[in-house]
This record gives C-alpha cells, structure tokens and sequence, in this order.
C-alpha cells in the first residue's frame, strides 16, 4: 500500500491506497434496516458504488450522522463511523476534521435533524467552512417518529401533528445554505444515480463544508413526495440542471432556459429569447447561485439541480492547525516555564 | 484583612490584584476573593454597581479569603453603604469624600451624610479627598481632569501599600508595563500611587503602620495563582503528560470563560481552542475530538451542563474520554452569574437521562484546581470516560499562593490506542479498568461503528436485548464504581474528636479556618474534605461511622448530606447557605461550636 497525494483539494492530508477496491467492500456486516421501496436503499448503494473512486484509505474515512431514518447509514458502512445525537451531527464532526486532518469526514442528516434541531450547528459549519461533506437527506417529513411534519413540508400539510394542516412556513435548504455563505452547494435526487455521484464527487474535491441536498422519497409517510420529478415527462419541464460554465438551458433540446428578471432569474423559452440572454451558470458567483435556489419552488414546479455553488474560501479546520502550528513552531512547549510565570518568590529552609 | 470597595468602573479588581501581588512578593501567605456585578457597567454610583476585592494575607498559613475585612476603602457612599456592615468595631475605615455628594448620597438611600453624623464613630474613619488630591499630584503633566480622577484607585493602592510596608517596584514596573503604549497615563498612575504613599507619610493622619511578615510557607517555589488559570494550566499539563493534543472546545459563559481565555494563549502546547455557536456544539467538538483521539475538553457553568447533559450521555454511551468543567455558579436558571454556589452537585451526579454514571472531582482551592484537573484528566483517559470538574466561583476568581510543582514529579498520563485488528471488538474491557479500547479513526483494519443507541457486550453492535441491556448498564455502572481514588484523609490533630465536618470544594478554606478556630477553644474537631464525589473514597463510610455526629456544611439545600445520607446510612446532619457568597469561618465556627458542645453533653 502507498499513500499519495492525488491533488485533490478537498482531500488533501487523507491517505490514499492503490489496492483496488469495490463497493463491496464498503457494505458493513449489518443488515439494512430501512422500511422496502425508502430511498435511503438507493443513496446508500451510490455512495458504496462511489467511494472507491476516490482511491482513499477505508481507514481514513468516516461518517457521522445525528438521529432520524437517514441518520442510521453509519452503521451499513465499512468504515469508522458515529450515530451520534439529535442535530449534533455536525458539532462533532468539526471537532474530528479540526483534530485530525489525515481524515475524509462526512455528515449524514436529514430535514428534521439538520434544518430543525440541528439548524444552529448547520449555518454555524457552513459558515466556517470546516472541511465536512454534508448530506442532507430531505423526504420533507419526520419518519422514525412516524409521519410529523418537517421543516422542509409544504404549509398545509396534514400529518398526525397538524390534522387541520401544518402553519410551517418551509425552508428552502439550498437558500438557507447560501444564506450562511456555505463555500459548496449541490442538489440531487435519489433515483438519479449518475446526476448524484456527479454531485458527491464534486462535494468531495473540494476543499471546506459541502452541502448536497438529496431529494429522497419516504414511501410510508410521504410517498411520493417527488414523483413529478420522475416522470420523465414532467421531470424535462420541471428539472433545470446546472453545470458550471454552461448556459442554463433544459427541457426536450433545450426548449427552456434561464434569464435575468429584476434582481432575479426567471424561466423563458429559449425560442422567445436572444441566446445572449441566456444566463450562463457561474458557481463562484454567490448572487448568481442564490437567484438560482430561488427558482426551485416548493411545489417543485421548476426545481434546480447539480452543483448551485462551488467557491474558495480558507476552511476553518486548516486556519486553526496552522495557528497551532506557527504557535508550536514560535514557542517550545515548555511546561516548567509556563508554570513558573512571571513573578515567583522562593522560600528556603 | 483589606477590602477595596467601589465603583464597578473605578478599578477596584486591579487595585486588589496589585496589592495582591506586592504581598505576595513579599511572601506572605494570602487568599483573595473578588465580588463584582454580573452587569459590566453597572449604573455608575448605586449598590448593585459595587465592585470589591477582598484580601487575606498573614505571616502564616492561611485558608481562606477572610470573614471581616480589618481595613474597608470606600471610594464613593454606595460602596461604603454595601460594606460598612462587615466591618467590625474599630476597623479602619478609609473614605474617598469627593464622592459624597448629595447625589449621589440620595442614590443610594443616605438622608444625611454618614460622615458627618456619628453614625461611623465606632471605627477608626479617615475621610480622605482622593480625587481631589489625585488631581493636585498629577496637575503639573497636563493631563484632563477626568484622566487624572481615573488614577485615584492608585492613591489608595498607595496609601494601603504605605500603611503596610508593601514593596513598590513592582507595582510601578506593573503600570509601566501596563500603559506602555499610553506613557502619559502609565506616568499619571505612577504619580497618583506615590502621592498615595507621600499622603501616608507626610500627614499624621495615620497613627500605625503595620508590618505583616513573610509566611513560613513549605519550601519551595511559588507565585500567585487564580484557580481558573490553575484549572487552565492542569489541562496544558494534562496534554503534555498524555502526549495527547487537547481539542478544547466552547461557549464564553461567566465565571468560566477565563479558562478559554487563558488556553487559547497556549498554542504551542498543542491546544486547540473552538469558540462554538453554543454550548451543546462546545461539547460536540470537544467529543468529536476525543474520538479521533484527543483530550476533548468542554468548560462552561451550570446552565451550560443542562445544554451539554445529552452530548455527556453519548460520551457515557460511547465510553470516550472528555473533561467537562462546570465553574459552578448561583442558580437555578440564569440565577447568580457571577456569584458562587456548590449547587449543581446533584446535577453532576443524576442530571441525565438513563442510568448514565459520570465520575465527579472537585478542587478545594485556587491552587487545587491544578492538581485535581489532572487527576479528572487521568480518570477520563484511563477509564474512558467522560469526568465532570465541578468548580466553583469562588475557587475560579479567588487567588492564592501555589509551589509550583516539579514537572517531573506529575503522574505519567500516557495512554495506549488500539491497534491489532487480530480478535478486535470495540466494546471488549480492560479486565482491571473496565475500559473499552481507544480504537481511533485511521487505524487499518479497526474500522467499527459506535454511536447512542444500547450496545451489544463486546462486539459493540447495536443491541436490544433485555439481557444485554441490563448487563450493560450494571457494566458501565462498575467501570465508575471501580474507579480508583485515593482515600479521604481525616484532619484530626487530637485524635479525640467525636464530631466529623465533612465538606467538599471551595468550603475547604472557611471549613478548615472554622476547625481550627473550635479546636483553640478547646473542642476537638475533625474535619474530611472531599475531592473525589462520584465515586466516593473507599473508606469514607468507615471514616463517617468512626463519629458520633456528621455535619455537613455546603451552600447548597444539602446535596452532599443526601448522597452520603443515602449511600451510608449515616445521620449527616447539614447545615446550608446559599447566599452567593463562600461560608465564613466565624459563622462555621458557631455552628461547629454548638454540635460538640451538644454531644459532650
């Protein structure tokens, strides 16, 4: 086994093996517990199918999650793992990628526990940008306390909480991570395997916190949730997929696309426009990237995907090692002469 | 016995620490205790905006900061009005008269003035116009009027360190050092503190001076210490011992927040300092470290542990090392910040949910915290598990002489990570300590997952077993249980005592003052202090059966009493005060007069 640095910035310091490895090696020896037909199935198989590309020590790898249906996806990987709290996912992960930098540390949470009670440690990670991949699994809906409403559930919504229908006004993740200046941010949907690994790739190359929102599908408290975005017919006037560099154009031969409107973006046939007017997606361009989450409405009628935001800024977790390294570097780390201090008196015999 | 009362704005803190320090280089034997308002700026002038310094120093070995200062200085009528009442019966009363308007009199409830009515005569009052004099000395540098009134706390200072024989180099090394980028107010202070000095001289005001002699202290090396920098200083030494990377990780909340200040300077130890968004994220960090094999370190106070109390139920759960430390203050709910209290014992001990055992270990005193919080460090890292530090306001803020110890002669805290895939399971114990290995991200072939849910014995999977589930809570009851500490020791020079107190923290001093106080007057005593709350020391209920009588002094309703009531059998008796102050040794002294008397009888 060797270890190299592939260049790859969001992966610096993780060791790397040139062992060939398969997904198989990623399945844990325990059985997958979520309810048949739950999108977790899918994400899960994915990730295993993906992270051998990456060529990094198994070792090196590890996944924390908090608490809620997704946050069980730890236990099904062979790799270290923490089921840790309600929300708290990434307060503990920050402290893992602040102490130790040889490691490729990613989140798994879902609507529930990152946007409602986790919502303080999300905004907070995002904008330090600590070195974290942060998957995000949204089905719009509370599922191992069996069917409340969520942060992300449409306002109405009848659940077992809100029979008269939910008053929640609800959050657009992407926006509320562009709000706190997350460096990276994707969105993908479950049943898009190809569109998903794009995004995850691109989420670990980079270097400080990513966000990937995974559309996932609850089949037992929201089923179907997303089935417009499936429908092959429906998914090419609804789905506006983005990619850096390229002109924002969707639907059957790029029938639609994306123009300019007051401060923002709006949707126009590509037939009734000049090609110039064509907006052309920039990642680093954070007002760009915003107007762009604020195309994807709630009740899916437009919904943007692949990769929103992708931008270099210092990462905390490297900022603080290299304090405490110019420090070490600076200073010995003498103990006596830091006990002794400034003023000390001596009393002999 | 001094206390310097003001203004929250007018330096009082810093004049108290200046003359602490002179004493100490003096080599007196000292214990200080600040009292200032949770408010930063109080409204200038009124009682809650009295900010004071209380120092004890003596040519012997003393325990605590002191019960009645000998010398009050009162710099304006509120401070005067908030603690003339402590003041005993031909005590020194020093007064700054410009503050005693009528303003500011009525401000505070004066009718008249106090000083020109007989209402002070039973002390030795000396009205001194501090501002006014300050301004005369400093006149001829130039400096504004209201400049020049802000050095009047360094008149005092002087004055003080003229009546008792302080050295002055330091102080005014200090105020150079201190103003360095302000010549001007460096050299305006200097001035103030030696026109406070040349009042005392030159005006026969004052007809004594008094020559405290230096302690005969152990021999040894020493400085001044506040407990929450030898609290800071035992975590970097902890580090340094384990040849572990602290990952200390936060949330700035009073009294605690000195300790973040002061390892964020120590860097090159291999300390990392995370300011969180709120304290359950303090805690989150601090874990996430210790799982990637680090010493995690969370600090805060007691409104912070009941955020923190479900992240140290998942290091229980998954048995990782973590010091938490909780600089305890009066509560409940936002209660006293900047008060001290011994009331969150209880929450310590029970504040989870599930059976979720955490072991507990107090300091007694500013230089204890070291020595205790390496000893926290030792159980967590040994055990694997995480340890709450309970100290307090008045350990962390007050100040006294520490020997600083030979590096040398510190325990040897190394720990040992897992490493052999052969036979490896993540919930397998240590047949002595009960330990689980330490098996940290990174290392080939231990990869396993751990996390919140109950686990199977051994192999660390997930487990819903009732068997199992019993099994392990019995388990990680034990692993605490059998946890080693050393025993308590009794403080019984006569050997005859027939009554035991029984204390733990900051009550150390006033306990110990109040025993030997009794125990002049001809009634023995014993006293035990304990340090190690959870578990107990193995012969504490031996020693507690040995008395006839069991009193326990604490400022809380009795938290200790209970656990002991509970756990031994005993007929502790308590005796309670949460007043937001530490005990003082004459009240204690009644208290424990009374209990011997009544058992002889």
């Amino acid at each position: 086994m060797t270890a190299i640095d592939l260049g790859i910035p969001g992966l610096t310091g993780v060791p790397t093996t040139d062992e060939k490895q398969t997904a198989r090696d990623y399945k844990s020896d325990q059985e997958v517990r979520w309810c048949p037909g739950c999108g977790d199935y899918i994400v899960l198989n994915t990730m295993q199918s993906f992270l051998p590309s990456l060529g990094l020590k198994r070792e090196n790898i590890v996944f924390v999650s908090g608490i809620g249906c997704s946050s069980r996806f730890p236990y099904y990987m062979n790799t270290y793992g923490m089921h840790s709290i309600h929300g708290r996912a990434p307060a503990i992960a920050t402290g893992l990628a602040v102490a130790r930098p040889d490691l490729s540390v990613w989140v798994v949470t879902g609507d529930g526990d990152a946007l409602s009670i986790g919502g303080n440690h999300l905004i907070h990670t995002l904008r330090r940008n600590v070195n974290l991949k942060i998957l995000l699994f949204n089905n719009r809906i509370y599922g191992l306390t069996k069917g409340q409403y969520s942060p992300t559930s449409e306002e109405g919504k009848v659940t077992k909480s809100t029979p008269l229908g939910s008053l929640d006004h609800p959050f657009n993740p992407v926006s509320l991570a562009l709000g706190a200046e997350a460096s990276f941010v994707g969105r993908a949907l479950d049943s898009d395997k190809a569109g998903l690994t794009s995004v995850l790739r691109q989420a670990a190359e980079h270097r400080g916190s990513a966000l990937v929102e995974i559309y996932q599908n609850c089949p037992i408290f929201n089923d179907g949730a997303f089935d417009v975005l499936k429908d092959a017919d429906e998914a090419q006037r609804r789905i506006i997929n983005v990619v850096d560099g390229e002109p924002i154009r969707f639907g059957r031969e790029g029938e639609y696309c994306v123009v300019r409107e007051g401060f923002g973006l709006a949707v126009a046939k590509s037939a009734d426009v000049d090609a110039s007017d064509i907006v052309v997606h920039d990642a680093s361009d954070l007002n760009l990237s915003f107007a762009l989450s604020r195309l994807s409405t709630q009740d899916l009628t437009h919904t943007v995907t692949g990769v929103f935001r992708r931008a270099d800024r210092p990462t905390y977790d490297d900022g603080v090692r290299a304090q405490v390294g110019a420090a070490k570097a600076a200073k010995p780390a003498d103990l006596s002469k830091l006990l002794h201090g400034k003023d000390t008196w001596t009393v002999v015999g | 016995m001094i206390r310097f009362a003001g203004d929250s704005g007018d330096g009082m803190q810093l004049t108290g620490d200046r003359f602490t320090s002179e004493a100490a280089a003096f080599g007196n034997d000292l214990a200080t205790q600040p009292n200032f308002p949770a408010e930063i700026r109080a409204p200038q002038g009124t009682l809650p905006g009295v900010s004071s310094f209380q120092l004890h120093f003596a040519d012997y070995d003393i325990l605590t900061p002191g019960d009645r200062p000998d010398v009050l200085v009162a710099m304006n009528p509120a401070a005067l009005k908030a603690n003339v009442g402590e003041l005993p019966d031909g005590g020194i009363l020093i007064v700054n008269t410009d503050e005693f308007s009528k303003r500011n009199l009525t401000k505070v409830g004066y009718d008249s003035n106090p000083l020109e009515d007989d209402s002070l005569e039973k002390f030795q009052v000396h009205k001194i116009a501090m501002a006014t004099l300050t301004i005369g000395a400093l006149e001829e540098t130039g400096l504004g009027k209201k400049d020049a009134e802000r050095a009047k706390n360094m008149f005092a200072l002087g004055l003080l360190s003229w009546m008792y024989h302080r050295p002055t180099e330091g102080t005014e090394r200090f105020l150079r050092e201190k103003f360095a980028k302000k010549p001007d107010i460096a050299e305006a202070n200097v001035l103030a503190f030696r026109a406070g000095w040349n009042y005392g001289e030159t005006t026969e005001a004052f007809a004594v001076t008094y020559e405290v002699a230096p302690a005969k202290l152990n021999v040894g090396t020493y400085r001044q210490i506040t407990g929450n920098t030898a609290t800071a200083y035992g975590i970097v030494a902890a580090a340094q011992l384990s040849k572990l990377p602290v990952v200390l990780g936060t949330y700035p909340i009073t009294p605690a927040s000195d300790i973040l200040h002061e390892l964020s300077k120590h860097k090159n130890f291999d300390i990392t300092t995370v300011q969180a968004e709120d304290e359950i994220a303090g805690i989150g960090i601090a874990l996430g470290a210790s799982y990637g094999g680090a010493l995690g370190v969370t600090s805060t106070s007691g409104p912070g542990i009941a955020l923190k109390s479900e992240t140290i139920g998942l290091a229980v759960m998954t048995e990782l090392p973590l010091l938490v430390i909780d600089v305890q203050r009066g509560g409940p709910s936002t209660g006293l910040p900047t008060k001290t209290e011994q009331a969150d014992l209880l929450q310590a001990m029970f504040g989870r949910n599930g059976e979720s055992p955490v072991p507990i270990v107090a300091p007694q005193s500013p230089s204890d915290c070291f020595d205790a919080v390496v000893d926290a460090c030792r159980i967590a890292l040994k055990y694997r598990t995480p340890v709450l530090f309970l100290s307090d306001g008045a350990v962390a803020n007050g100040s006294e002489p520490w020997m600083i110890p030979d590096v040398e002669s510190l325990p040897d805290l190394t720990v040992e990570f897992a490493t052999d895939p052969e036979n490896f399971q993540p919930y397998s114990r240590d047949p002595e300590t009960l330990a689980r290995p330490w098996a940290v991200p990174g290392t080939p072939g231990l990869q396993h997952r751990i996390g919140g849910l109950e686990k199977q014995d051994i192999t660390g999977n997930i487990s819903y077993d009732p068997e199992n589930h019993d099994k392990m809570v019995r388990l990680r009851q034990a692993k605490i249980d059998g946890i080693e500490v050393p025993d308590v020791e009794v403080e019984d020079p006569d050997g005859n005592a027939r009554v035991l107190v029984v204390g733990w923290g900051s009550s150390y001093g006033p306990i110990g003052a109040a025993a030997r106080r009794v125990r002049k007057l001809g009634l023995p005593v014993a006293h035990a202090h304990l340090r190690h709350l959870n578990p107990f020391p193995k012969n504490l209920g031996e020693v507690l059966r040995k008395y006839d009588k069991v009193i326990v002094p604490e400022m809380n309703l009795g938290q200790l009493a209970l656990l002991l009531r509970a756990k031994y059998l005993v007929d502790a008796v308590s005796y309670t005060k949460v007043q937001g102050l530490p005990f003082k040794a004459e009240e204690l002294q009644d208290v424990l007069a009374d209990v011997i008397k009544g058992v002889s009888a």
